[in-house]
Protein backbone atom coordinates (compact mmCIF):
# COMPACT_ATOMS: atom_id res chain seq x y z
CA UNK A 1 0.00 0.00 0.00
CA UNK A 2 1.30 3.44 -0.90
CA UNK A 3 1.91 5.51 2.23
CA UNK A 4 3.53 8.62 0.79
CA UNK A 5 3.30 9.98 -2.73
CA UNK A 6 4.86 13.14 -4.10
CA UNK A 7 3.37 14.16 -7.42
CA UNK A 8 5.56 16.49 -9.49
CA UNK A 9 6.61 18.74 -6.63
CA UNK A 10 8.69 21.83 -7.30
CA UNK A 11 10.04 23.80 -4.38
CA UNK A 12 11.74 27.16 -4.13
CA UNK A 13 13.66 29.03 -1.46
CA UNK A 14 13.14 32.57 -2.67
CA UNK A 15 14.28 32.52 -6.28
CA UNK A 16 16.40 29.43 -5.77
CA UNK A 17 14.82 26.28 -7.08
CA UNK A 18 15.56 23.40 -4.70
CA UNK A 19 13.42 20.64 -6.24
CA UNK A 20 12.33 20.28 -9.84
CA UNK A 21 9.09 18.35 -10.54
CA UNK A 22 10.04 15.47 -8.30
CA UNK A 23 7.76 12.46 -8.04
CA UNK A 24 8.17 9.51 -5.75
CA UNK A 25 6.07 7.00 -3.91
CA UNK A 26 6.83 5.12 -0.75
CA UNK A 27 5.08 1.94 0.37
CA UNK A 28 4.14 1.04 3.91
CA UNK A 29 7.04 -0.68 5.68
CA UNK A 30 9.62 0.48 3.18
CA UNK A 31 12.92 2.12 4.16
CA UNK A 32 13.94 4.78 1.67
CA UNK A 33 17.34 6.43 1.89
CA UNK A 34 17.68 9.73 0.08
CA UNK A 35 21.28 10.55 -0.67
CA UNK A 36 23.01 13.29 -2.57
CA UNK A 37 25.56 16.07 -2.27
CA UNK A 38 25.02 19.29 -0.33
CA UNK A 39 22.31 21.39 -1.93
CA UNK A 40 20.84 18.46 -3.88
CA UNK A 41 17.44 19.06 -2.28
CA UNK A 42 17.38 16.28 0.34
CA UNK A 43 16.33 18.38 3.33
CA UNK A 44 13.88 20.30 1.12
CA UNK A 45 12.23 17.00 0.30
CA UNK A 46 11.79 16.26 4.02
CA UNK A 47 10.41 19.77 4.65
CA UNK A 48 7.77 19.21 2.01
CA UNK A 49 6.69 15.99 3.69
CA UNK A 50 6.79 17.41 7.25
CA UNK A 51 4.84 20.47 6.13
CA UNK A 52 7.40 23.14 6.96
CA UNK A 53 7.63 24.04 3.29
CA UNK A 54 4.81 24.20 0.73
CA UNK A 55 5.62 23.24 -2.85
CA UNK A 56 5.24 25.95 -5.47
CA UNK A 57 3.87 23.25 -7.75
CA UNK A 58 2.71 19.64 -7.32
CA UNK A 59 0.91 17.77 -4.53
CA UNK A 60 1.85 15.69 -1.50
CA UNK A 61 -0.35 12.70 -0.61
CA UNK A 62 -0.24 10.73 2.62
CA UNK A 63 -2.39 7.61 2.81
CA UNK A 64 -3.96 8.93 -0.41
CA UNK A 65 -5.02 12.07 1.46
CA UNK A 66 -3.90 15.38 -0.04
CA UNK A 67 -1.84 16.98 2.74
CA UNK A 68 -0.15 19.65 0.60
CA UNK A 69 -1.66 22.57 2.51
CA UNK A 70 -1.61 21.01 5.98
CA UNK A 71 0.45 22.55 8.80
CA UNK A 72 3.22 20.47 10.42
CA UNK A 73 1.36 19.86 13.71
CA UNK A 74 -1.65 18.49 11.82
CA UNK A 75 0.57 16.15 9.84
CA UNK A 76 1.98 14.81 13.12
CA UNK A 77 -1.58 13.86 14.06
CA UNK A 78 -1.88 11.96 10.79
CA UNK A 79 1.32 10.04 11.52
CA UNK A 80 4.19 11.97 9.92
CA UNK A 81 7.06 12.87 12.22
CA UNK A 82 10.39 14.52 11.42
CA UNK A 83 13.61 14.19 13.38
CA UNK A 84 15.21 17.47 12.31
CA UNK A 85 18.83 17.89 11.35
CA UNK A 86 20.81 19.10 14.36
CA UNK A 87 18.29 17.50 16.78
CA UNK A 88 16.64 20.75 17.95
CA UNK A 89 15.69 19.44 21.36
CA UNK A 90 13.90 21.59 23.93
CA UNK A 91 17.17 22.42 25.65
CA UNK A 92 15.63 23.75 28.87
CA UNK A 93 13.43 20.66 29.29
CA UNK A 94 14.62 17.32 30.66
CA UNK A 95 14.98 14.17 28.57
CA UNK A 96 11.68 12.86 29.87
CA UNK A 97 9.89 16.17 29.28
CA UNK A 98 11.20 16.26 25.71
CA UNK A 99 9.76 12.79 25.14
CA UNK A 100 6.43 13.76 26.73
CA UNK A 101 6.10 16.81 24.49
CA UNK A 102 6.58 14.40 21.60
CA UNK A 103 3.28 12.82 22.62
CA UNK A 104 1.47 16.15 22.18
CA UNK A 105 -0.60 14.81 19.28
CA UNK A 106 -2.12 12.04 21.48
CA UNK A 107 -1.86 9.60 18.58
CA UNK A 108 -2.45 6.09 19.86
CA UNK A 109 0.14 3.41 19.21
CA UNK A 110 2.87 1.23 20.69
CA UNK A 111 5.28 3.97 21.78
CA UNK A 112 5.51 5.24 25.34
CA UNK A 113 8.29 6.36 27.69
CA UNK A 114 8.96 2.72 28.55
CA UNK A 115 9.18 1.46 24.98
CA UNK A 116 11.42 4.38 23.96
CA UNK A 117 13.72 3.63 26.91
CA UNK A 118 13.74 -0.02 25.81
CA UNK A 119 15.07 0.93 22.38
CA UNK A 120 17.46 3.58 23.75
CA UNK A 121 18.44 2.20 27.18
CA UNK A 122 21.31 4.68 27.56
CA UNK A 123 18.99 7.69 27.86
CA UNK A 124 16.90 6.20 30.66
CA UNK A 125 19.45 7.04 33.33
CA UNK A 126 19.55 10.58 31.91
CA UNK A 127 15.78 11.06 32.02
CA UNK A 128 15.83 13.90 34.54
CA UNK A 129 18.80 15.71 32.99
CA UNK A 130 18.17 18.85 30.94
CA UNK A 131 18.60 18.21 27.22
CA UNK A 132 21.24 20.93 26.87
CA UNK A 133 23.56 18.86 29.08
CA UNK A 134 23.27 15.61 27.10
CA UNK A 135 26.01 14.31 24.78
CA UNK A 136 25.48 14.47 21.02
CA UNK A 137 24.56 10.80 20.79
CA UNK A 138 22.14 11.06 23.71
CA UNK A 139 20.56 14.12 22.14
CA UNK A 140 20.06 12.32 18.86
CA UNK A 141 18.48 9.38 20.68
CA UNK A 142 16.13 11.74 22.54
CA UNK A 143 15.25 13.47 19.25
CA UNK A 144 14.35 10.14 17.65
CA UNK A 145 12.51 9.07 20.80
CA UNK A 146 10.55 12.33 20.86
CA UNK A 147 9.38 11.65 17.31
CA UNK A 148 8.48 8.05 18.14
CA UNK A 149 6.30 9.26 21.01
CA UNK A 150 3.87 10.58 18.37
CA UNK A 151 3.47 6.99 17.11
CA UNK A 152 4.31 7.89 13.51
CA UNK A 153 3.55 5.61 10.61
CA UNK A 154 6.15 7.56 8.62
CA UNK A 155 9.34 8.62 10.37
CA UNK A 156 11.48 11.21 8.59
CA UNK A 157 15.12 11.35 9.66
CA UNK A 158 17.42 14.19 8.63
CA UNK A 159 21.15 13.45 8.95
CA UNK A 160 21.02 11.22 12.00
CA UNK A 161 24.78 10.60 11.87
CA UNK A 162 25.78 14.26 11.68
CA UNK A 163 28.63 15.07 14.05
CA UNK A 164 28.50 11.75 15.88
CA UNK A 165 31.20 9.10 16.41
CA UNK A 166 30.84 6.03 14.16
CA UNK A 167 30.27 3.69 17.10
CA UNK A 168 27.32 5.83 18.27
CA UNK A 169 25.93 6.06 14.74
CA UNK A 170 25.99 2.25 14.59
CA UNK A 171 24.02 2.03 17.86
CA UNK A 172 21.44 4.49 16.56
CA UNK A 173 21.00 2.54 13.35
CA UNK A 174 20.56 -0.70 15.30
CA UNK A 175 17.73 1.06 17.15
CA UNK A 176 16.26 2.36 13.88
CA UNK A 177 16.30 -1.20 12.55
CA UNK A 178 14.12 -2.19 15.54
CA UNK A 179 11.79 0.73 14.82
CA UNK A 180 11.45 -0.33 11.19
CA UNK A 181 10.88 -3.97 12.21
CA UNK A 182 7.97 -2.71 14.29
CA UNK A 183 6.28 -1.62 11.06
CA UNK A 184 7.21 2.07 10.90
CA UNK A 185 8.08 3.34 7.44
CA UNK A 186 11.36 5.27 7.32
CA UNK A 187 12.45 8.02 4.99
CA UNK A 188 15.99 9.01 5.81
CA UNK A 189 18.34 11.60 4.44
CA UNK A 190 21.94 10.73 5.12
CA UNK A 191 25.50 11.69 4.26
CA UNK A 192 26.83 8.47 5.75
CA UNK A 193 26.36 6.20 2.71
CA UNK A 194 27.44 3.01 4.46
CA UNK A 195 24.76 3.25 7.16
CA UNK A 196 22.13 4.55 4.75
CA UNK A 197 22.66 1.80 2.18
CA UNK A 198 22.96 -0.75 4.98
CA UNK A 199 19.48 -0.16 6.36
CA UNK A 200 17.54 0.93 3.26
CA UNK A 201 15.64 -1.32 0.89
CA UNK A 202 15.33 1.52 -1.58
CA UNK A 203 17.71 4.32 -2.50
CA UNK A 204 17.07 7.61 -4.22
CA UNK A 205 19.95 9.84 -5.20
CA UNK A 206 19.21 13.50 -5.78
CA UNK A 207 21.30 15.79 -7.93
CA UNK A 208 20.46 19.48 -8.16
CA UNK A 209 16.80 18.94 -7.34
CA UNK A 210 16.24 16.01 -9.68
CA UNK A 211 16.37 12.24 -9.32
CA UNK A 212 19.76 11.02 -10.53
CA UNK A 213 19.41 7.38 -9.52
CA UNK A 214 16.89 5.06 -7.91
CA UNK A 215 17.01 1.39 -7.09
CA UNK A 216 17.53 -1.09 -4.32
CA UNK A 217 20.96 -1.05 -2.66
CA UNK A 218 21.65 -4.65 -3.67
CA UNK A 219 21.23 -3.89 -7.35
CA UNK A 220 23.42 -0.81 -7.43
CA UNK A 221 27.17 -0.94 -7.47
CA UNK A 222 29.28 1.63 -5.73
CA UNK A 223 30.54 3.24 -8.95
CA UNK A 224 26.96 3.86 -10.12
CA UNK A 225 26.07 5.47 -6.80
CA UNK A 226 29.14 7.69 -6.80
CA UNK A 227 28.54 8.74 -10.40
CA UNK A 228 24.99 9.78 -9.56
CA UNK A 229 26.12 11.44 -6.35
CA UNK A 230 28.62 13.66 -8.12
CA UNK A 231 26.66 14.06 -11.34
CA UNK A 232 28.83 11.97 -13.64
CA UNK A 233 27.46 9.59 -16.26
CA UNK A 234 23.90 8.67 -17.27
CA UNK A 235 20.76 8.88 -15.16
CA UNK A 236 19.65 5.42 -13.98
CA UNK A 237 16.13 4.76 -12.69
CA UNK A 238 13.97 1.69 -12.17
CA UNK A 239 12.77 2.07 -15.74
CA UNK A 240 16.29 1.77 -17.11
CA UNK A 241 18.94 4.15 -18.38
CA UNK A 242 17.65 7.52 -19.49
CA UNK A 243 19.00 8.92 -22.74
CA UNK B 1 11.40 49.85 64.27
CA UNK B 2 10.09 52.24 61.62
CA UNK B 3 12.55 50.72 59.16
CA UNK B 4 11.38 47.21 59.91
CA UNK B 5 7.84 48.44 59.41
CA UNK B 6 8.81 50.06 56.12
CA UNK B 7 10.33 46.80 54.90
CA UNK B 8 7.30 44.75 55.97
CA UNK B 9 4.89 47.15 54.32
CA UNK B 10 7.13 47.08 51.24
CA UNK B 11 6.97 43.30 51.08
CA UNK B 12 3.18 43.43 51.26
CA UNK B 13 3.06 46.04 48.50
CA UNK B 14 5.55 43.95 46.50
CA UNK B 15 3.16 41.01 46.69
CA UNK B 16 0.61 43.11 44.85
CA UNK B 17 3.17 44.11 42.22
CA UNK B 18 4.20 40.49 41.75
CA UNK B 19 0.60 39.35 41.36
CA UNK B 20 0.06 42.08 38.87
CA UNK B 21 3.24 41.29 36.92
CA UNK B 22 3.20 37.51 36.58
CA UNK B 23 0.96 37.67 33.48
CA UNK B 24 3.40 40.00 31.76
CA UNK B 25 6.19 37.59 32.61
CA UNK B 26 4.22 34.60 31.28
CA UNK B 27 3.37 36.28 27.99
CA UNK B 28 6.93 37.38 27.49
CA UNK B 29 8.20 33.90 28.30
CA UNK B 30 5.97 32.20 25.76
CA UNK B 31 5.76 34.82 23.01
CA UNK B 32 8.77 37.07 23.48
CA UNK B 33 6.93 40.35 23.40
CA UNK B 34 5.88 42.83 26.04
CA UNK B 35 2.16 43.51 26.22
CA UNK B 36 2.09 47.31 26.47
CA UNK B 37 -1.65 47.26 27.23
CA UNK B 38 -1.03 45.09 30.32
CA UNK B 39 -1.74 47.88 32.81
CA UNK B 40 -4.76 49.08 30.85
CA UNK B 41 -6.34 45.63 30.99
CA UNK B 42 -5.95 45.80 34.76
CA UNK B 43 -7.70 49.18 34.83
CA UNK B 44 -10.36 47.87 32.45
CA UNK B 45 -11.04 44.99 34.87
CA UNK B 46 -11.31 47.49 37.72
CA UNK B 47 -13.89 49.53 35.80
CA UNK B 48 -15.79 46.37 34.93
CA UNK B 49 -15.98 45.54 38.64
CA UNK B 50 -16.95 49.13 39.42
CA UNK B 51 -19.85 49.00 36.96
CA UNK B 52 -20.99 45.60 38.24
CA UNK B 53 -21.05 46.81 41.84
CA UNK B 54 -22.89 49.98 40.84
CA UNK B 55 -25.62 48.05 39.04
CA UNK B 56 -25.87 44.84 41.03
CA UNK B 57 -24.71 46.11 44.41
CA UNK B 58 -22.84 44.19 47.10
CA UNK B 59 -19.15 44.15 47.88
CA UNK B 60 -16.63 44.24 45.01
CA UNK B 61 -15.32 40.85 46.15
CA UNK B 62 -18.02 38.93 44.25
CA UNK B 63 -17.04 40.58 40.98
CA UNK B 64 -13.92 38.40 40.85
CA UNK B 65 -16.19 35.55 39.82
CA UNK B 66 -17.41 37.51 36.80
CA UNK B 67 -14.36 39.55 35.82
CA UNK B 68 -11.72 36.77 35.89
CA UNK B 69 -13.47 34.43 33.42
CA UNK B 70 -14.40 37.38 31.21
CA UNK B 71 -10.76 38.51 31.16
CA UNK B 72 -9.63 34.98 30.26
CA UNK B 73 -12.07 34.83 27.36
CA UNK B 74 -11.01 38.27 26.15
CA UNK B 75 -7.38 37.14 26.36
CA UNK B 76 -8.08 34.03 24.31
CA UNK B 77 -9.90 36.00 21.62
CA UNK B 78 -7.34 38.81 21.68
CA UNK B 79 -4.59 36.32 20.91
CA UNK B 80 -6.56 34.48 18.25
CA UNK B 81 -7.98 37.47 16.42
CA UNK B 82 -5.32 40.13 16.83
CA UNK B 83 -1.97 39.20 18.34
CA UNK B 84 -1.49 36.00 16.31
CA UNK B 85 -1.86 38.03 13.14
CA UNK B 86 0.52 40.66 14.45
CA UNK B 87 3.10 37.99 15.33
CA UNK B 88 3.39 37.03 11.65
CA UNK B 89 4.99 40.44 11.08
CA UNK B 90 7.85 39.85 13.52
CA UNK B 91 8.27 40.92 17.13
CA UNK B 92 7.78 44.67 16.61
CA UNK B 93 4.22 44.42 15.27
CA UNK B 94 2.62 42.93 18.42
CA UNK B 95 4.38 45.60 20.45
CA UNK B 96 2.82 48.30 18.30
CA UNK B 97 -0.57 46.58 18.34
CA UNK B 98 -0.63 46.44 22.14
CA UNK B 99 0.53 50.06 22.27
CA UNK B 100 -2.46 50.94 20.10
CA UNK B 101 -4.75 48.89 22.32
CA UNK B 102 -3.44 50.77 25.33
CA UNK B 103 -4.38 54.13 23.80
CA UNK B 104 -7.73 52.76 22.69
CA UNK B 105 -8.65 51.44 26.16
CA UNK B 106 -7.51 54.61 27.94
CA UNK B 107 -9.53 56.88 25.67
CA UNK B 108 -12.62 54.69 25.70
CA UNK B 109 -12.56 54.65 29.51
CA UNK B 110 -12.05 58.39 29.63
CA UNK B 111 -15.00 58.82 27.30
CA UNK B 112 -17.21 56.59 29.40
CA UNK B 113 -16.17 57.45 32.95
CA UNK B 114 -14.36 60.78 32.89
CA UNK B 115 -10.95 61.34 34.42
CA UNK B 116 -11.97 61.05 38.09
CA UNK B 117 -10.21 58.90 40.63
CA UNK B 118 -12.24 55.82 41.47
CA UNK B 119 -11.76 53.07 44.00
CA UNK B 120 -13.38 49.77 44.86
CA UNK B 121 -14.52 50.07 48.46
CA UNK B 122 -14.42 46.77 50.28
CA UNK B 123 -15.85 47.96 53.59
CA UNK B 124 -14.01 47.28 56.80
CA UNK B 125 -11.53 45.05 54.98
CA UNK B 126 -9.89 48.15 53.56
CA UNK B 127 -8.93 49.63 56.94
CA UNK B 128 -8.91 46.78 59.46
CA UNK B 129 -5.51 45.48 60.46
CA UNK B 130 -3.70 43.02 62.65
CA UNK B 131 -1.52 44.56 65.32
CA UNK B 132 1.94 43.02 65.59
CA UNK B 133 3.27 45.53 68.11
CA UNK B 134 2.89 49.23 68.83
CA UNK B 135 4.59 50.35 65.66
CA UNK B 136 3.74 47.55 63.20
CA UNK B 137 0.24 46.95 61.92
CA UNK B 138 -0.56 44.62 59.03
CA UNK B 139 -3.50 45.67 56.87
CA UNK B 140 -5.86 42.72 56.44
CA UNK B 141 -6.38 43.35 52.74
CA UNK B 142 -2.60 43.72 52.26
CA UNK B 143 -1.94 40.38 53.90
CA UNK B 144 -4.70 38.67 51.92
CA UNK B 145 -3.30 40.10 48.67
CA UNK B 146 0.18 38.94 49.59
CA UNK B 147 -0.94 35.40 50.36
CA UNK B 148 -2.97 35.21 47.15
CA UNK B 149 -0.04 36.59 45.15
CA UNK B 150 2.34 33.92 46.43
CA UNK B 151 -0.28 31.21 45.92
CA UNK B 152 -1.00 32.44 42.39
CA UNK B 153 2.65 32.45 41.38
CA UNK B 154 3.28 29.06 43.00
CA UNK B 155 0.23 27.67 41.24
CA UNK B 156 1.29 29.10 37.90
CA UNK B 157 4.80 27.73 38.32
CA UNK B 158 3.38 24.32 39.22
CA UNK B 159 1.15 24.46 36.15
CA UNK B 160 4.14 25.26 33.93
CA UNK B 161 6.45 22.63 35.37
CA UNK B 162 4.09 19.73 35.97
CA UNK B 163 1.03 19.91 33.75
CA UNK B 164 0.77 18.78 30.15
CA UNK B 165 -0.33 22.15 28.72
CA UNK B 166 2.31 23.87 30.87
CA UNK B 167 4.98 21.60 29.46
CA UNK B 168 3.82 22.41 25.94
CA UNK B 169 4.02 26.10 26.79
CA UNK B 170 7.61 25.74 27.93
CA UNK B 171 8.43 23.67 24.85
CA UNK B 172 6.96 26.36 22.57
CA UNK B 173 8.91 29.06 24.42
CA UNK B 174 12.08 26.99 24.08
CA UNK B 175 11.88 26.01 20.40
CA UNK B 176 8.86 26.94 18.30
CA UNK B 177 9.90 24.84 15.32
CA UNK B 178 10.41 21.66 17.31
CA UNK B 179 7.14 22.22 19.16
CA UNK B 180 5.23 22.37 15.87
CA UNK B 181 7.09 19.31 14.60
CA UNK B 182 6.15 17.47 17.79
CA UNK B 183 2.47 18.09 17.10
CA UNK B 184 1.97 21.02 19.45
CA UNK B 185 -0.78 23.36 18.27
CA UNK B 186 1.13 26.57 18.75
CA UNK B 187 -1.89 28.82 18.25
CA UNK B 188 -3.76 27.14 21.06
CA UNK B 189 -0.74 27.31 23.35
CA UNK B 190 -0.39 31.04 22.72
CA UNK B 191 -4.10 31.70 23.20
CA UNK B 192 -4.06 29.72 26.47
CA UNK B 193 -1.05 31.68 27.71
CA UNK B 194 -2.72 35.01 26.97
CA UNK B 195 -5.98 33.85 28.55
CA UNK B 196 -4.13 32.92 31.75
CA UNK B 197 -2.14 36.16 31.63
CA UNK B 198 -5.26 38.31 31.36
CA UNK B 199 -6.99 36.34 34.12
CA UNK B 200 -4.07 37.14 36.44
CA UNK B 201 -4.13 40.75 35.24
CA UNK B 202 -7.80 40.94 36.26
CA UNK B 203 -7.02 39.60 39.73
CA UNK B 204 -4.16 42.08 40.10
CA UNK B 205 -6.24 44.93 38.69
CA UNK B 206 -9.10 44.34 41.11
CA UNK B 207 -6.84 44.14 44.16
CA UNK B 208 -4.97 47.21 42.97
CA UNK B 209 -8.29 49.05 42.72
CA UNK B 210 -9.22 47.93 46.24
CA UNK B 211 -5.92 48.95 47.78
CA UNK B 212 -5.46 52.24 45.98
CA UNK B 213 -7.39 54.18 43.37
CA UNK B 214 -7.53 54.14 39.61
CA UNK B 215 -8.20 56.45 36.68
CA UNK B 216 -8.59 55.65 32.97
CA UNK B 217 -4.91 56.42 32.41
CA UNK B 218 -3.39 54.85 35.53
CA UNK B 219 -2.66 51.65 33.57
CA UNK B 220 0.49 53.16 32.05
CA UNK B 221 1.96 53.71 35.48
CA UNK B 222 0.94 50.22 36.59
CA UNK B 223 2.65 48.81 33.50
CA UNK B 224 5.90 50.47 34.52
CA UNK B 225 5.77 48.83 37.97
CA UNK B 226 4.95 45.47 36.39
CA UNK B 227 7.72 45.87 33.87
CA UNK B 228 10.22 46.80 36.58
CA UNK B 229 9.23 43.78 38.69
CA UNK B 230 9.69 41.46 35.73
CA UNK B 231 13.08 42.94 34.75
CA UNK B 232 14.43 43.01 38.30
CA UNK B 233 13.58 39.36 38.80
CA UNK B 234 14.71 38.15 35.39
CA UNK B 235 12.60 37.96 32.24
CA UNK B 236 10.34 34.97 31.84
CA UNK B 237 10.90 33.54 35.32
CA UNK B 238 7.92 33.57 37.69
CA UNK B 239 9.79 33.19 40.99
CA UNK B 240 12.05 35.96 39.73
CA UNK B 241 8.98 38.10 39.12
CA UNK B 242 7.82 37.52 42.70
CA UNK B 243 11.25 38.49 43.97
CA UNK B 244 11.31 41.50 41.63
CA UNK B 245 7.92 42.69 42.91
CA UNK B 246 9.09 42.37 46.51
CA UNK B 247 12.31 44.28 45.84
CA UNK B 248 10.41 47.05 44.07
CA UNK B 249 7.84 47.27 46.87
CA UNK B 250 10.50 47.44 49.58
CA UNK B 251 12.49 50.04 47.61
CA UNK B 252 9.40 52.22 47.33
CA UNK B 253 8.35 52.06 50.98
CA UNK B 254 11.87 52.45 52.32
CA UNK B 255 12.31 55.39 49.92
CA UNK B 256 9.09 56.93 51.23
CA UNK B 257 10.39 56.49 54.76
CA UNK B 258 13.48 58.47 53.89
CA UNK B 259 11.47 61.19 52.15
CA UNK B 260 7.72 60.77 51.61
CA UNK B 261 7.88 62.26 48.11
CA UNK B 262 10.69 59.99 46.90
CA UNK B 263 9.16 56.52 47.22
CA UNK B 264 8.43 55.99 43.53
CA UNK B 265 11.77 57.51 42.59
CA UNK B 266 13.60 55.10 44.92
CA UNK B 267 11.86 52.19 43.17
CA UNK B 268 12.98 53.45 39.76
CA UNK B 269 16.56 53.96 40.99
CA UNK B 270 16.78 50.41 42.33
CA UNK B 271 15.40 49.17 39.01
CA UNK B 272 17.99 51.16 37.04
CA UNK B 273 20.79 49.98 39.31
CA UNK B 274 19.83 46.34 38.76
CA UNK B 275 19.45 46.93 35.03
CA UNK B 276 22.96 48.42 34.97
CA UNK B 277 24.74 45.84 37.11
CA UNK B 278 22.71 42.69 36.51
CA UNK B 279 20.79 43.14 33.26
CA UNK B 280 19.74 39.47 33.18
CA UNK B 281 17.85 40.00 36.45
CA UNK B 282 18.33 38.53 39.92
CA UNK B 283 17.35 35.05 38.75
CA UNK B 284 18.62 34.53 35.21
CA UNK B 285 15.86 33.15 33.04
CA UNK B 286 15.68 29.47 32.33
CA UNK B 287 14.17 30.27 28.97
CA UNK B 288 17.04 32.49 27.98
CA UNK B 289 19.89 30.00 27.99
CA UNK B 290 18.73 28.05 24.95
Amino acid sequence: MTLLRLDGVTAHYGHLQALDELSLSLDQGEILAVIGANGAGKSTLLSLVSGELRPSQGRVYFNELDVTGLEPYRRVRLGISLVPEGRHLFSTLTTQENLLVGAASRRPGPWSLDTVYDVFPFIKKRQHVRAALLSGGEQQAVAIGRSLMSNPSLLLLDEVSLGLAPVIVRDLYVALRQVADGGTTLLLVEQDLTEALGIANHVLCLLEGRVALTGSPGDLDQAQVLDAYFGRGPVVTDEGVAP
Amino acid sequence: MIWINAIIQGLLLGGLYAMFSCGLSLMFGVMRFVNLAHGDFAVLSAYAAYVLVEHAGGTPLWTFAAVIPAAAIIGFLLQRLLLDRALIGGSLSPLLVTFGLSILIQNALQQGFGANNESLFVGSLSYESWKVNNSIYLGRLDVIVFVIAVALIAGLQLFLSKSRPGRMMRATADNRRSAALSGVNERRVRATATAIALATVAIGGLFLAMRTSFTPTSGSNDLIFAFESVIIGGLGNLWGTLLGGLILGVAQTVGSQINPADGILAGHLVFLAILAYRPQGIIASRYADS
